[in-house]
């Protein structure tokens, strides 16, 4: 990076700034080229007469979801989400404040659906669609994570995330698509993953696995690939192919699996478990993403699909696949569908099927980072919170030293990690850096107070993104680390005792 | 029809003009809302899995305002109290709507004065408060200081009537009781009263 990002200092609080408006009216993302725009079925660039194509698809969305009609209506500007968003305590810009984010959206809501709006705009707050507003909706509600930590505090739970999700939904109908999401998603149809990762590459990665983990630990865990009639279907974000720490946790599930005596298999069709559908906004992108993860188990014969440490495709396989590729009759109904790889994992521990040696982990302080759809979108196991319990059931059966951060900073208002909701690109980095403050505070509190050196999470993006932002705050990115790297750690191989 | 003076026809008018667009509305809203579908599921977690916990939990939100709590205590006192008061503020002004008087109507009699008076207290607060942070400054419309600048006017002429310039209230009984019959009456020309009565309307 050219420019040092400026950052507030670690003082482990975390302050509500004044706000400055305009602060971050510049950031922008780039916006996605006519090839990626057309692959997903959206006009190619910007087109005539979008301004009214842009109203008429807001009355479509409107018609098709209660919610977004309901949060359009209800605000009364109390101001209790105001100060709630990574990104306004970050950066200040009043239009970072959840209900402000809103209000860009309600200005022409009102201006074209109410009475009010439509006769006396003035004093209804009512505006025009015009060029000047798509630039602010293009800036702001590509500055939003769509993490709904606004929502806890709203007395009326109005989602920002899906009034983001509808903007997006209603820029890409006009040709004004962000190029980040559009071209992951294009790639994820074409070949089956975010990363365009092609059949022999990821063969090659698996192999390469398998020598790795024999080498060091003498045992040969199978990462296999394409297993027709193997039990389970692993769908895993794809960063956990390469990247560190998700490799290490991926490593993790390998492990399990292997001591678990279950048969298990990748798929190169559907090697993705990442679903940018959510974040564009878009039903039928969300829908034929999901798709191919139910086509990939049908035709590999599988009984249950098991997932990886992913956040917002984690909110997608629990609280959506049902409804966009359901029913999962074809699967061994004994298991719920997606099971999360830390309830499958953290059964086998309370089984005593998996033996642990919890001493190998002896020199990390752990605490725990909690993922803002996994949070506030999804749950895990059958108890109301259980997607805070178990992932620390797991963190604390294989660890001996665990600490909670900041309270306000953790469980349902545990904050993003500035890099969700579709912003992780380069482009918005400085974006991605201030967003990260209050976790980064949060952080650095326990890091002095506790001697935390380990943040542990379950989400691809957020492993991604701290490793790149947490520097900047002169923390360094070994802090990042997969739960299932702790497990993979303290996992004593050559048991096998099976299930 | 015949006796009635200008001014008796034209609050008369708005009365009903009033409740027609106020059932109207919610009508329509409602409808809206419950022919809208909603495909996916969208709860913010963690929630109840069972019935009554999610009757708990919409219970806690509509009775105490708990994500507003949790959000910010300031906001919510004010907010609460204001709410509360006007509940029982409203609750004694149905005296002037049913004969006879229930008994718990005839109870809220006298707390219901002092909730006028917290209320419309409230309503300065709330509306000071939205004034001076600049964060709800800065998304404040016109629409949400004239709600709070209305009922603050309604608190305050309310509260005069029955403290210091107090009006004929068998004729303000007769004249609402006149409306919820639809046999309108003349209305008792009392300015504080007519400035009090508008709250339908909006
Ligand atoms: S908390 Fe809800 S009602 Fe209050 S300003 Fe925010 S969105 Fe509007
Ligand atoms: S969903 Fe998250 S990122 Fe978006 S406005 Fe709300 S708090 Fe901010």
């Amino acid at each position: 990076m050219a420019k040092k990002i400026e950052t507030d200092e670690l003082t482990g609080e975390i302050v509500t700034p004044n706000i400055e408006p305009g602060a971050t009216a510049h950031y922008k993302p780039n916006l996605a080229a006519q090839e990626h725009n057309e692959s997903l079925g959206f006009p190619g660039s910007k087109i005539e007469g979008w301004e009214e194509k842009a109203i008429g698809r807001m009355g479509e969305l409107l018609s098709k979801y209660r919610s977004l009609k309901v949060y359009m209506d209800t605000c009364v500007r109390c101001g209790s989400c105001a100060d709630k968003c990574h990104y306004f305590l970050g950066t200040g810009d009043p239009n970072n404040m959840p209900v402000a984010r809103q209000e860009l959206m309600r200005k022409v809501y009102r201006r074209y659906f109410t009475p009010g709006g439509k006769l006396l705009p003035g004093l209804s707050g009512a505006e025009d669609m015009t060029g000047k507003m798509l630039d602010e909706w293009f800036s702001y509600f590509h500055q939003c994570s769509q993490c709904r930590r606004c929502s806890v505090y709203c007395p009326f739970g109005i989602d920002t995330a899906e009034v983001s999700m509808a903007a997006r939904d209603i820029m890409n109908s006009v040709g004004v698509g962000q190029k980040y999401c559009n071209e992951v998603l294009g790639k994820v149809l074409d070949v089956g993953n975010n990363l365009g990762m092609e059949k022999p590459a990821l063969a090659n990665t698996l192999e390469f696995l398998e020598e790795d983990v024999e080498e060091e630990s003498g045992v040969a865990v199978r990462y296999p690939l394409d297993e027709v009639g193997a039990e389970v279907l692993l769908i895993a974000p794809s960063a956990d192919f390469f990247s560190s720490p998700h490799i290490e946790g991926f490593t993790g599930y390998g492990k399990v699996f292997h001591e678990a005596g279950v048969s298990w298999t990748v798929s190169s069709y559907a090697s993705e478990f990442a679903n940018f559908g959510m974040f564009v906004g878009n039903f039928e992108t969300m829908r034929k993403v999901a798709q191919r993860i139910v086509d990939a188990a049908r035709e590999l014969k599988v009984k249950r699909i098991i997932v990886g440490e992913c956040g917002h495709a984690w909110r997608v396989g629990y609280s959506f696949w049902n409804t966009l590729t359901g029913p999962f009759d074809f699967l061994d109904p004994k298991h719920r569908t997606p099971t999360h790889i830390c309830e499958f994992t953290l059964d086998l521990i309370k089984r005593g099927v998996i033996r642990l040696d919890k001493s190998a982990n002896d020199d990390l302080n752990v605490t725990f980072h909690d993922s803002c759809n996994v949070a506030r979108g999804s749950r895990m196991g059958d108890k109301p919170g259980g997607q805070f319990d178990i992932p620390r059931e797991l963190i604390r059966s294989v660890c001996n030293n665990f600490v909670e951060m900041d309270q306000d900073t953790i469980r349902e208002f545990t904050y993003c990690c500035g890099g969700g909701g579709g912003l992780l690109t380069d482009e918005l980095m400085e974006l991605r850096v201030k967003g990260a403050m209050p976790r980064a505070q949060a952080l650095h509190e326990v890091m002095e107070r506790n001697g935390v050196n380990t943040m542990a999470m379950i989400c691809a993006i957020c492993k991604a993104q701290f490793t790149k932002v947490l520097p900047s705050y002169g923390i360094g990115m070994d802090v990042v680390a997969s739960v299932h790297q702790l497990v993979s750690n303290a996992i004593i191989l050559g048991g096998n005792r099976g299930v | 029809m015949s006796g009635l003076s200008a001014l008796s026809l034209v609050y008369i008018a708005l009365c009903y003009g009033a409740a027609a667009v106020f059932i109207t509305g919610l009508v329509v809203k409602f409808y809206g809302y419950a022919a809208t579908p909603a495909p996916l599921k969208i709860p913010t977690t963690p929630a109840p899995t069972t019935v009554p916990g999610v009757i708990a939990r919409l219970a806690g939100e509509a009775l105490f305002f708990t994500s507003l709590f949790k959000g910010n205590k300031w906001t919510w006192a004010g907010g609460y109290l204001f709410h509360a008061t006007l509940a029982l503020a409203l609750l004694r002004h149905l005296r002037y709507f049913l004969v006879p008087v229930p008994d718990i109507v005839a109870m809220a009699g006298p707390p219901g004065v002092w909730a006028g008076a917290l209320m419309t207290l409230a309503v300065v607060y709330l509306y000071m408060r939205r004034m001076t942070v600049d964060r709800t400054r800065s998304i404040s419309l016109f629409a949400d200081y004239f709600a709070l600048a209305l009922i603050g006017l309604i608190g305050l002429t309310g509260l005069i009537m029955k403290f210091a310039i107090r009006t004929d209230v068998t004729a303000v009984k007769g004249f609402i009781m006149g409306i919820v019959t639809f046999h309108p009456v003349n209305i008792p020309p009392d300015i504080l009263f007519l400035v009090h009565l508008p709250w339908r309307w909006f």
